[in-house]
């Protein structure tokens, strides 16, 4: 069938309203003015950026949460995958499914409401820990979800081989089906830590005091009016996410 | 074997059971009990929370989600079906096309409402913009409204119905769109009699996967909606900080969720093949 | 010739290879026309031309007098059954037949459609799915589906070989029966050489996208003007720089009489076929020939020396 130019331009359409406001929006971040009206070239608000120390503190929170979240999610994750390859759990599969499409803000007052009541008896307050714990939780189902789609491309016989040339099943998960999968690990990693930076509903209800995110602080700012602030901190995510992105691509291909 | 899977998915079980399951028990547990005076929560347990939902604020909010979400999936489908269409006939450049939808997906939900925000509100471009050249006096209110609210969602959502709707035109047998224009079929009654009916699936499963997360949405309907917009999210969240009821915000979480799984069953007994 | 549909001079190139090189043919009304040829000959995309599934590079196709080269398939009153069917899943058999008949805004659909499937034997079968008929009954909804819309000239690609082998042979015969009753012009794409001979009214055999050679049947097989037409058509053994086939090949203890030409040979190995048996002997200078001889005649011992002959009359003069 021909290309037709009617699907064309409403492809290119769509294209604009998919990456335009981004542009945008990066494009307003280098404006000298803190209005939108274009008044010239700067990068002042990228030096504020740096300058701010609640932003520069929770940009380093969120790093430090999106990482041992994604780490911990990824091992739980690639080995439930793993598990359930072997053999189904309708059950747990089932669970982690539940866990994905339940709305974040449910997911966020029931970690919230159970933290609390974790108070009660133990008096361990909010903080970092029930950051990334909460993190962990709802990462896990997405590594689940890619690692087992790569799995599904791996033949079974070569554990069988493995087995038969005298190795044990830890040994032959660990030479024979980890290697192949480790690509789907990675990717599925990545989408843990995107998942975890970026999560603004759940963390917001279950951070302490000290463990402020970048999104968070984002949030308040928004709230509060346009700020340019956010349109540099912005671009600067969507670049360090892109360029992620393009790595772990450029990896996987080769 | 079954020694080392047990150990390789008992970890799971844990995180499932302490941090979801567990949760989840102790709301419900809440949503029968009652507010205590200082907002805290105290017996005797009671079906109270449930009944209050009956009230008319509350079921306005329950069909305005459902509203809401149904236009955000409609607009979902009119964007992304041709959309699907063009990038399954790209031939080599696909997978470019296709990360280009995927692409915005992996930058901060937060950075792409905030995008609307700044587009749309009294001071944004598009206001700021059409005053200058005069074809305004006063800005137009763009944001705060349930307009602005389909706009983030079907924004945020797009490529969850792009991607199933995809997969299905890309298994397409083409064979079955040459035999139709042979049988005297013009383009469009190609698409309408051949094309959609056998991407049935694809636009249910798309559909789904939209309407889901639109229905629970609350970042959207609070920073574009505005106090206006309220959505069954805004509700939740706000029983727990501003209202401090939590035995009725917990009723409202489970009650969301109960939809979410019945549309979901609805659907899976449909297709009988989940995503897992 | 009166013709119904006419090539002339059709060329598609790809930038990479030439599928379809100045093919020029014609085509007569009623005729059952088969183009043969190896896989990649050009004989696919020479249909899919006429169908309108691709535009030619070059060249004319005329249908019923008329350039309908540039013609959306949908303008074309050809129509094609293909090779995997391409029946619509989600339609039962009466809504694929009749898909044609709506869409030309055609009237009595009803009884159109209840004669085709009459006709194709598949009364009865109205309500069902693709998915739950068998593979000959899909055959037929496909050739139902087509030919109810009386169109100039149907295009068969290749629409006996997904079905199995027992069943090939009769579902042939059906389908030379059907066109005679209802006198469409076929054009019958196949690689299979035995199909082609046993159905055609004439044939043409494509190579390289070229046309080498078109006949009936019995011209091309008894009369084949390169080696590749007369190879491609049964087997030959090549002898001096002139063909022979297996069955005009003789094998004998004693040199033959005149008129004949002979060689020594000895037996290589003999296969029992039933109908015949066939022998491989061995020439001097260690080229090999088979030769089909009636199992009566096969009294021969691997090893033997023998005499390889054959009449002149037989003797295929090739390019």
């Amino acid at each position: 069938m021909k290309r037709s130019r009617g699907l064309a331009t409403y492809a290119i359409g769509a294209y604009m309203f998919l990456h335009v406001p981004l542009l945008i929006l990066a494009a307003f971040s280098f404006n000298r003015s803190r209005f939108t009206v274009w008044e010239g070239f700067s990068l002042s608000w990228y030096a504020a950026v740096f300058r701010d120390s609640q932003l520069t503190e929770a940009s380093w929170n969120s790093l430090v949460i999106a990482v041992v979240a994604t780490v911990v999610a990824t091992i739980i994750g690639t080995l439930c995958a793993y598990g359930l390859w072997k053999r189904s759990s309708p059950v747990l599969a089932g669970s982690l499914y539940l866990s994905l499409v339940t709305p974040e803000i449910v997911t966020g007052i029931s970690l919230l409401a159970f933290y609390q009541w974790i108070f009660r008896f133990l008096r361990v307050p909010l903080g970092m820990h029930t950051v990334i714990l909460a993190h962990v939780s709802f990462s896990i189902a997405y590594v689940v979800i890619v690692v087992t789609a790569r799995l599904r491309t791996v033949d079974g016989q070569l554990e069988e081989a493995a087995l038969d040339l005298g190795a044990n099943e830890w040994q032959a998960f660990r030479y024979v089906t980890l290697p192949a999968i480790w690509p789907g690990v990675i990717s599925a990693a990545l989408l843990a830590f995107t998942v975890s930076f970026d999560d603004y509903v759940i963390t917001s209800l279950v951070a302490g005091v000290d463990s402020e995110t970048l999104p968070m602080v984002i949030y308040a700012i928004a709230r509060r009016g346009v700020n340019p602030v956010v349109n540099a901190i912005s671009a600067l995510i969507v670049v360090a996410f892109g360029t992620l992105i393009l790595i772990s691509e450029r990896l996987r291909s080769t | 074997m079954n020694r080392l899977r047990a150990w390789f998915l008992a970890p799971a079980w844990v995180v499932m059971l302490s941090l979801f399951f567990a949760p989840l028990a102790i709301i419900l547990a809440y949503s029968f009990e009652t507010r205590g005076p200082y907002g805290g929560i105290s017996l005797p347990w009671s079906i109270e929370s449930y009944q209050r939902l009956a009230d008319p604020i509350y079921l306005v909010i329950l069909w305005r989600s459902f509203w809401i979400a149904g236009l955000a999936t409609a607009g979902c489908l009119l964007l992304g079906f041709p959309l699907a269409l063009f990038i399954s006939r790209a031939g080599k450049r696909k997978n470019l096309y296709l990360s280009l939808v995927i692409l915005p997906f992996w930058t901060s939900f937060l950075v792409r409402t905030y995008a609307w925000m700044f587009l749309l509100r009294d001071t944004g471009l598009i206001n700021t913009t059409l005053q200058k050249i005069g074809l305004i006096h006063d800005p137009l209110p763009l944001l705060y409204n349930d307009g602005a609210v389909i706009l983030g969602l079907v924004y945020g959502y797009l490529p969850f119905m792009v991607l199933p709707l995809y997969a299905t035109l890309e298994r397409l047998d083409r064979n079955l769109l040459e035999a139709a224009a042979d049988l005297g079929a013009r383009p469009w009654a190609t698409l309408t009699q051949v094309v959609m009916p056998l991407c049935a699936p694809g636009i249910r499963a798309g559909a789904i996967l939209v309407f889901i997360p639109c229905l629970g949405a609350y970042l959207t309907p609070d920073l574009l909606g505005g106090g206006k917009s309220v959505m069954i999210g805004n509700l939740i969240q706000n029983q727990f900080t501003t209202a401090r009821d939590w035995p009725f915000g917990s009723a409202v979480s489970l009650t969301l969720m109960a939809i979410v799984m019945l549309l979901l069953i609805a659907s899976i007994r449909r297709e009988k093949d989940g995503l897992l | 010739m009166e013709c119904v549909l006419e090539l002339r001079e059709v060329s598609k190139h790809y930038p990479t290879h030439r599928a379809v090189h100045s093919l020029s043919l014609s085509i007569a009304p009623g005729e059952f026309f088969s183009l043969l040829g190896p896989s990649g000959c050009g004989k696919t995309t020479t249909l899919r031309l006429i169908a309108g599934f691709e535009e030619p590079t070059s060249g004319q196709i005329r249908l019923k007098g008329a350039d309908i080269q540039h013609l959306k398939p949908y303008q074309r009153n050809v129509s094609t059954v293909f090779q995997n069917y391409a029946l619509f899943p989600h339609l039962t058999v009466q809504q694929n037949v009749e898909f044609g008949l709506r869409r030309k805004g055609e009237n009595h659909i009803d009884r159109r459609v209840r004669e085709v499937l009459e006709l194709v034997q598949l009364a009865g079968k109205e309500a069902r799915h693709p998915s739950e008929i068998s593979g000959g009954e899909r055959q037929r909804v496909a050739l139902a589906r087509s030919l109810v819309l009386a169109p100039d000239v149907l295009l068969l690609d290749e629409p006996l070989s997904a079905l199995d082998p027992n069943l090939r042979k009769q579902v042939r015969a059906e389908l030379k029966n059907i066109q005679r009753r209802v006198g469409i012009t076929f054009l019958f794409v196949t690689h299979d050489q035995e199909e082609a001979l046993s159905m055609s009214d004439r044939l043409a055999v494509m190579n390289g996208g070229e046309l080498q050679q078109v006949g009936t049947p019995e011209d091309l097989y008894l009369r084949p003007r390169t080696r590749f037409v007369a190879s491609f058509l049964g087997a030959l053994n090549w002898i001096d720089g002139v063909g022979v086939r297996p069955e005009t090949t003789r094998i004998s203890k004693q040199p033959a009489g005149s008129d004949t030409r002979s060689r020594p040979a000895t037996i290589l190995q003999s296969t029992f076929l039933g109908n015949v048996v066939h022998v491989e002997v061995r020439l001097a200078d260690g080229q090999t020939l088979v030769a089909e001889v009636a199992h009566h005649d096969n009294s021969f011992a691997i090893g033997d020396p023998v005499h390889v002959w054959w009449r002149h009359s037989d003797e295929l003069t090739l390019e």
